[in-house]
């Protein structure tokens, strides 16, 4: 395997029809532009727009950190980051999120991940945010390899994986329904 | 039956490989698939008793039945954000 499985860059909902509306969630291996992210939201009715970036820190448990490698299963990232904006539409009162991971090398200060929500009103557009970006940290299929400065790497200490956890929970016992 | 299993991240280092085509008999389970590549040693030894697990990009139970050409995904404890 010269490649490693789940590489590259696929927008998060492939099956969409040509013409139709830009995925609301990628993940991606080129620097995202959070002004476009942030464009994928907003309404005449919104009176708040909010727009959350992730972004590389430069230490971890005291210890000066260089870069950070993200990598992914691509096809189940793309599906679980679809499957979240889904979720935060229906049951937070804003159908106008918009996400995107990165993968790959980054640097102190890169954006890894930027989620932007607008809704009539600023209590909905924190609390889907914040869904988000939660949902994110326990359900994405993505991992962290972390380099200090100075030499020594290692994966960033992550949240088991839960099948009863997600939608995917009470539709697919024994895993079935995926088929 | 074969399925192609895949190991991502701390999980590929410990086994030295992204990829592996498994042939197991019908009506073989994730607990059955996890307990045989454990149980031919190094490196697969070093995978967890119970890894979480997707079949076809789905996390199931280690009592999910395989179907022959299924992908399954050995996912460590994951770390987005």
């Amino acid at each position: 395997m010269s490649t490693p499985a789940g590489s590259g860059s696929v927008p998060a909902a492939r099956a969409r029809r040509p013409g139709a509306p830009a995925p609301a969630a990628a993940v991606q291996r080129e620097p995202i532009d959070p002004a476009q992210v942030l464009s994928r939201v907003g309404a005449p009715s919104d009176g708040a727009v909010l727009l959350f970036l992730g972004t590389v820190r430069d230490h971890a448990d005291g210890r000066p950190v260089g870069g950070m490698r993200y990598e992914t299963y691509e096809a189940m990232a793309a599906e679980v980051l679809d499957e979240i904006v889904r979720e935060a539409a229906e049951r937070l009162g804003t159908p106008r999120v918009a996400v995107v991971h990165r993968v790959g090398e980054l640097g102190i200060g890169d954006v890894s991940v930027a989620i932007a929500v607008s809704s009539p009103h600023r209590e909905s557009a924190y609390a889907a945010s914040r869904h988000v970006i939660e949902e994110i940290k326990s359900r994405l299929p993505v991992w962290k390899h972390e380099h200090f400065v100075g030499g020594g790497a290692r994966w960033v200490e992550g949240r088991p994986l839960d099948p009863r956890s997600g939608s995917e929970a009470e539709s697919a016992p024994g895993g079935a329904g995926g088929r | 039956m074969q399925v192609r299993t895949l190991f991502f991240a701390a999980y590929r280092d410990a086994v030295g490989t992204t990829a592996l085509q498994v042939d197991l008999p019908e009506g073989a389970t994730v607990g059955d698939l996890v307990s045989g590549l454990r149980a031919r040693g190094a490196p697969f030894d070093r995978l967890p008793e119970l890894p979480a697990v997707a079949v076809n990009r789905t996390l199931v139970r280690g009592d999910a039945a395989l179907s022959n050409g299924d992908e399954i995904a050995f996912l460590p404890p994951v770390a987005g954000g």
